[in-house]
């Protein structure tokens, strides 16, 4: 649209036409307060505290509501307007109980923020205040009525942002209450985003009320370890008895992909962390039962046994499977000592969509892979597959967004009438396992239309439509595999523009298959068996294919395999091994707590989760982002520490499975007085540049310049990584990807409550689900 | 849920009205209270289900209009102005009168379910002040004795 000229205090303004006046102003650094503006939501104009002075117009005007206009003159601060605004904070505060003191919000309340700006301390009310109890609305969402001021946030972001509509306004004037769905409680997905979005301290989560002050925790940006989605989350930590405890999740700075959008499990679900439960010492078995036992005591017997099976039956005979929670860095630490340090290419994980097809079918295209940010900027996306509401939250939140923003068309096939078809422009429903037929009828295949049902000038319609869209992003569950991969990316060769995305469900499944957790590709998805980058970069490392993880299982059964490595996985119960054939093997496995895995294991070693330690995740749709050290449990160390401990009580020298160390020393000019800024500019660009002196073998970043050097895709700023940017990875380099099993791809069929893995030792997952059960889904009649 | 023919005929006839379903809810509502007395969870549940709303939606919109009610209200729902003009002709006698007559108080009803009263804002009858609005008929320039007839009018026509 055009652009517009208006001039606020005195600054001349140049802004698109259909720019909000308030949007208009903060883009040339002029802050108007608001409490019920909220950037897209829609418009309310309730609060009254966006005020200006626009020339010529008779009285105040509500910033958030005015669309500038040419010439327009505006005066945002002015006796006039400080009075209007102390007036509507005085209005505010009639029926406000004023408890900061003991209230959640103090210290980041923006009623408090105003009341310090327009000060309206005095009041002339001297009537007694409205007064209600708080009320529990589900385990945890808590409603304090008195404090709250009626912006209507809440409602709006669960209406629209949601799509759950769980809350409401009822009656009229002052006496207007916010409202869950059922009464007096909530029937909602259980996202939070009402608590995060209250400018007060209104609505209050069960999970951190009246538990700190915001100035107590330190605030550590990071990515959230639960689904594949990779959102931006705050973690709030302090100091406890066991090192520092989470407290908080949100992502109120809106950093990252997903804005301030987070789900339950990202608001709430850290607390696995905090579970009594966490292994704190390493265990060894001895006379049959797991003792605990020092680190050193550990580590040298492990050495000792790996190196004594490796000398004596070969490397085949010990097996590894690697994590999808890990960060990128242990993953290809991981296989490189899989492959280096103990000769083997037995190593494989826990496998959920098929990626190896998936870059071999896109191999040699560039911008082909979508990102999170394109789903949420795609004129049209095609969700093929998976229900996004319940194992991809974000996915769901940015095509709700797209579509309601920015008038994005979304196609769903589906075999369920999952809940995003509310937002769908069409919505074909097909029986279940047809999802690969479908795929095929796009590419051409007219006859897979026999097993996909309803009408074939429907289908043909739907596929016309699609190949007239630009840009489509096209997102598919791990129905899809192989073949139907193949097929779809055939048809997508025909839309010009459009991009993949291949959802897979833990938090770093994306970069397990990257850094080549598979017996048969290396990192990049490169073929074991043909020489290349890796072979020359490590020496000789076994070109035969390894055993995959079920193999593993028939391997240790029929006594070939002496030993396996466990790190940061459930193999027994995930794929339902059965325990006793791995009774001959030196089992060692790394986890924070005694899984039906670990409970068989001959060494156990405590080990940090990813909200304990430093590195980078690769999230479903490729977008690499870092990892920080938010909590710490006195007693764990992380994975990567405990792969290069091993590797060095086996007599290895570490400096050939991680390149740190190189250089002595650096000068970093002065670090104190009047050139101290010296320093910093040095560190900032060695940073930028990965130049940063590794002084460690347990720095991951060492390892991460060697992933960005070797592994196709991984090639991107370091200076955007480090900003706490995501950097989109890709496939054009990649493979070629050798064919895999596809049954061995085992969705992890988590829901929005419930994910096997990490959520089992989460309280607030565990709250929320009995809640949802003991409430009776219909009354029942008394007799 | 079952509502007079009557009532279809003009619900059908709303829906052309609007560009939004939504938009009927208000007369909507107003036409089922009058039928069904008051609005009941299971007229909410029906007229949410036919106006593609959530429950919640509709109970906002009943909470925010006085006239309209989710309790059983007597058979004549006499209500009774107070506002500026009939109060300064007698408004306030005439509802304490009302008061002490039926026995009962604001939003009250009688035992026999035959009147319920209340204190309103301006019905919009102030050249005519006092005025008392019964169901959807109105009385003006009321005393305490005319408002006597008026109740002992409803009473025999039961």
């Amino acid at each position: 649209m055009a652009d517009v000229n208006i001039t606020v205090d005195g600054k001349a303004v140049k802004t698109p036409a259909g720019t909000l006046l308030i949007e208009a102003c903060k883009s040339v650094g002029i802050e108007v307060p608001s409490f019920c503006y909220y950037p897209n939501l829609s418009l309310q104009g309730a609060c009254r505290m966006c005020l200006v002075k626009v020339e010529k117009m008779p009285k105040l005007q509500t910033a958030c509501t005015t669309v500038v206009a040419e010439g327009m003159i505006v005066t945002t601060d002015s006796d006039e307007i400080r009075q209007a605004r102390k007036g509507m904070v005085e209005l505010l505060l009639g029926n406000h109980p004023l408890d900061c003191p003991v209230c959640d919000a103090g210290g980041e309340c923006e009623l408090q923020d105003m009341t310090f700006s327009y000060g309206a301390a005095e009041s002339k009310y001297i009537e007694p205040k409205n007064h209600r109890e708080e009320q529990q609305w589900s385990p945890v969402v808590f409603f304090d009525r008195p404090r709250c001021i009626l912006c209507y946030r809440c409602v709006r972001v669960c209406n629209e942002g949601m799509d759950v509509a769980a809350l409401g306004v009822q009656n009229r004037g002052v006496s207007s209450i916010i409202a869950p769905n059922n009464e007096d409680h909530l029937e909602c997905e259980e996202c939070g985003m009402c608590i995060d979005i209250c400018p007060v301290g209104a609505l209050t989560s069960g999970s951190y009320r009246y538990k700190t002050r915001p100035w107590e925790m330190n605030h550590v940006g990071t990515v959230c370890t639960h689904c594949g989605d990779g959102c931006k989350t705050t973690l709030g930590v302090r100091r406890a008895d066991t090192g520092m405890e989470i407290v908080r999740g949100d992502n109120r700075d809106k950093s990252g992909i997903n804005n301030d959008f987070l789900c339950i499990k990202g608001r709430y679900a850290f607390d696995f962390a905090n579970h009594q439960d966490r292994l704190t010492q390493p265990l060894i078995r001895k006379n049959g039962q797991l003792t605990p036992a020092t680190w050193e005591e550990a580590f040298e017997l492990i050495g000792k046994k790996f190196s004594a099976i490796r000398e004596k039956d070969g490397g085949q005979a010990i097996g590894v499977i690697g994590s999808n929670h890990t960060t990128n860095e242990e993953n290809y630490l991981l296989q490189k000592f899989a492959r280096v340090v103990l000769g083997s290419n037995n190593i494989d994980h826990h496998r959920t969509a098929d990626f190896p097809a998936f870059a071999a079918a896109l191999r040699g295209r560039a911008n082909a892979t979508a990102s999170m940010r394109d789903v949420y900027n795609a004129p049209a996306v095609l969700l093929i597959g998976n229900d996004p509401t319940e194992k991809h939250p974000l996915l769901a939140w940015q095509i709700r967004s797209n579509v309601r923003l920015h008038r994005s068309r979304l196609y769903v096939v589906n075999s369920q009438p999952i809940k995003l078809r509310r937002q769908a422009a069409g919505f074909q429903l097909i029986p279940a396992g047809a999802e690969g037929a479908f795929a095929a009828f796009l590419a051409g295949e007219d006859a897979a239309l026999a097993s996909l049902g309803g009408s074939k000038d429907g289908w043909t319609a739907l596929r016309d439509k699609l190949k007239t869209e630009e840009n489509l992003v096209i997102v598919f569950g791990s129905e899809l595999r192989e073949g139907d991969i193949t097929a779809l990316v055939k048809f997508g060769s025909a839309v010009p523009g459009a991009k993949f995305l291949a959802l897979a469900d833990y938090a770093n499944s994306r970069g397990a298959a990257d850094m080549g957790l598979y017996p048969d590709l290396l990192p990049g998805y490169l073929p074991v068996a043909e020489a290349g980058k890796f072979h020359q970069e490590w020496g000789g490392i076994p070109s035969a294919p390894g055993l995959s993880l079920p193999e593993m299982a028939e391997s240790a059964k029929a006594g070939k395999l002496k030993a396996l490595y466990v790190v940061g996985a459930n193999p027994i119960a995930r794929f339902g091994i059965d325990p006793f054939v791995f009774s001959k093997s030196f089992v060692v496995v790394q986890d924070m707590f005694l899984t039906e895995t670990a409970v068989i294991a001959d060494v156990v070693l405590p080990a940090a989760n990813a909200y304990e330690k430093s590195g980078s995740v690769t999230n479903t749709s490729g977008d690499l982002q870092l990892v920080k050290k938010a909590g710490e449990v006195t007693g764990t160390k992380g994975d990567f520490e405990m792969i290069v401990r091993i590797a060095d009580a086996m007599g290895f020298d570490v400096r050939q499975l991680v390149p740190f160390g190189r250089g002595t020393r650096a000068d970093m000019g002065q670090t104190r007085g009047a050139q101290s800024g010296e320093a910093d500019r040095h560190a900032v660009w060695l940073e930028a540049n990965g130049l940063e002196l590794k002084m460690s073998p347990f720095d991951p970043m060492a390892i991460l310049d060697e992933i960005q050097r070797l592994v196709p895709g991984y090639n991107i700023s370091r200076l955007a990584l480090l900003s706490g940017n995501d950097q989109q990875t890709n496939f054009a380099a990649s493979g070629p990807a050798v064919a895999q099993k596809p049954e061995l791809i085992v969705p992890a069929a988590d829901g929005l409550f419930r994910s096997g893995t990490l959520g089992r030792y989460s309280h607030t997952l565990h709250s929320v689900m009995e809640n949802k059960d003991r409430q009776p889904s219909e009354e029942v009649a008394a007799d | 849920m079952k509502f007079s023919e009557e009532f279809e005929k003009r619900f059908a006839d709303m829906l052309t009205h609007y560009p939004t379903k939504r938009s009927c809810l208000v007369p909507t509502l107003l036409y089922a209270q009058d039928e069904a007395g008051y609005l009941s969870d299971e007229v909410i549940a029906e007229l949410a289900g036919r106006l593609e709303l959530t429950e919640l939606d509709v109970r906002n919109v009943i909470s925010y209009y006085s006239m309209l009610t989710t309790k059983p209200r007597g058979q004549y729902n006499v209500q009774v102005c107070t506002n500026i003009a009939c109060m300064l002709r007698g408004g306030e006698e005439l509802l304490e009168h009302c008061k002490k007559k039926l026995g009962i108080g604001h939003k009250g009803t009688t035992p026999d379910g035959q009147f319920s009263l209340e204190e309103v804002e301006c019905i919009g009858a102030c050249s005519w002040a006092p005025a008392v609005q019964v169901n959807y008929d109105f009385h003006e320039n009321l005393t305490v004795e005319k408002m006597d007839k008026v109740l002992a009018g409803y009473q025999e026509k039961k």
